[in-house]
């Protein structure tokens, strides 16, 4: 609990310190607005799309960092300085999950707020897309560090990182909006067990990962 | 420091399709040295890896009782961080002995460079802070690749004196260099031994 403490707290400070922490926050604004230009000031329109435009904004968003949850440290050898120590690469992606969600999550559901304003949305659908983005962006951080695993050490890794997370974000993106429209609850109950998959697989499969790359 | 021990029975090593080297047996018991000796590209660095547990051994085992410590070209320090947050960070991972740190940097005379974030060090002291993780560690088991690269003189006497003190505790030091290292009476590898060429 310890080293997974100093773990996370070493990956948080260290995403601060790289600045990578606004890009997604600036990106999800900027999407949103951008949007309004494209498809025209229709308050309508805006309010039946805009929270669909943000959950692809908020995925598009969490891609970002990608190619700095990893390979940096992999490339500096603090991996393998880790793993001597025999502390487990599980651990070690786990403490990476926490401090990304961290850094990437509460900051992405607060510039939702702004972006939902610009979008005219209205009360009740931007509780419904901060209760979604609050289950879904774990999901997101995993899904982001789990290909970031998987890319690391590879030429034009931002790329390929981008090309294999997004087939699996569909899950997350078609009951993240669904949430909106869907007075069930039912969407949200999905959302969270995709979430909860991703996050669960995401320490086992990044770790093994981890260790494949260092052959 | 309970049973400590390195043992390689016949090692062998392929990387990329290539045999690196094979046949390498090594006893290493508490207070011992060993020197791998050979030109670049021959699989010190690689030897120094299975030590290590880093890589698998193609063949043969490899048998380790005792933690290890490892220092090699890469850095492993966060550049923004002030030398001595740096340092403290892998010293909270090893458990490090309260003090072990203070007297890690003393020992590599880094301590004047506490506060300067390592970004800013040159390449001879960037070296020692990575021996100060070393010694800091208290692992008993040390490998230290290349260690005397970009060490001035005066440098290089701290690395001996710091190697002498590890191994009057009972220690194992494995250095891998082509150039002159100060171990005191080290078994030697000369790698090129257990080349392929032979084969």
């Amino acid at each position: 609990m310890n080293i997974l403490l100093t773990l996370a707290s070493r990956d948080l400070r260290q995403a601060w310190q790289s600045a990578g922490l606004w890009l997604p926050v600036a990106f999800l604004l900027l999407v949103a607005s951008l949007y309004p230009f494209a498809v025209g000031p229709d308050a309508a329109l805006l309010r039946r799309t805009g929270g669909g435009m943000l959950w692809i904004a908020a995925l598009l968003a969490s891609l970002l960092p990608v190619d700095r949850l990893v390979a940096p440290d992999r490339d500096a050898g603090v991996l393998d300085q880790i793993a001597l120590r025999g502390i487990g690469e599980e651990m070690v992606v786990l403490a990476r999950l926490i401090a990304h969600w961290l850094g990437f999550g509460p900051a992405l559901m607060i510039a939702t707020l702004p972006a939902a304003a610009l979008l005219k949305l209205d009360g009740a659908t931007i509780g419904l897309l901060e209760a979604g983005l609050l289950i879904g962006t774990p999901a997101l951080a995993a899904l982001g560090l789990l290909v970031a695993t998987l890319t690391a050490g590879l030429r034009s890794s931002g790329a390929l990182a981008g090309l294999l997370a997004l087939p699996l974000a569909v899950p997350l993106l078609i009951f993240g909006a669904g949430t909106l429209g869907d007075g069930s609850g039912a969407a949200l109950k999905f959302l969270g067990a995709a979430s909860l998959l991703l996050v669960a697989i995401t320490p086992f499969a990044g770790g093994a990962a981890v260790r494949a790359g260092r052959e | 420091m309970s049973r400590v021990g390195l043992h390689l029975s016949d090692v062998a090593c392929v990387r990329g399709g290539r045999l690196l080297f094979r046949g390498v047996d090594l006893a290493m018991e508490p207070g011992g040295s060993a020197l791998l000796k050979g030109p670049n590209g021959i699989g010190k660095s690689s030897l120094m890896r299975i030590c290590a547990g880093l890589l698998r051994a193609s063949a043969g085992t490899v048998d380790r009782h005792g933690r290890v410590a490892l220092t090699d070209e890469r850095l492993a320090l966060d550049m923004e961080q002030p030398l001595g947050a740096a340092l403290g960070f892998w010293a909270r991972l090893d458990a490090a002995a309260p003090g072990a740190l203070d007297a890690a940097l003393a020992a590599m005379a880094l301590e004047p460079l506490r506060q300067v974030p390592v970004r800013m060090l040159s390449t001879g002291q960037r070296k020692r802070a990575a021996l100060a993780r070393v010694i800091a560690s208290g692992a008993p088991i040390w490998l230290l690749d290349e260690p005397g690269n970009g060490l001035d003189d005066a440098a290089l006497e701290l690395l001996g004196d710091a190697v002498a003190v590890h191994l009057a505790k009972g220690g194992i030091v494995i250095a891998a260099s082509h150039q002159p290292v100060p171990l005191v009476t080290p078994v030697v590898l000369a790698m090129a031994d257990f080349g392929a060429e032979d084969a």
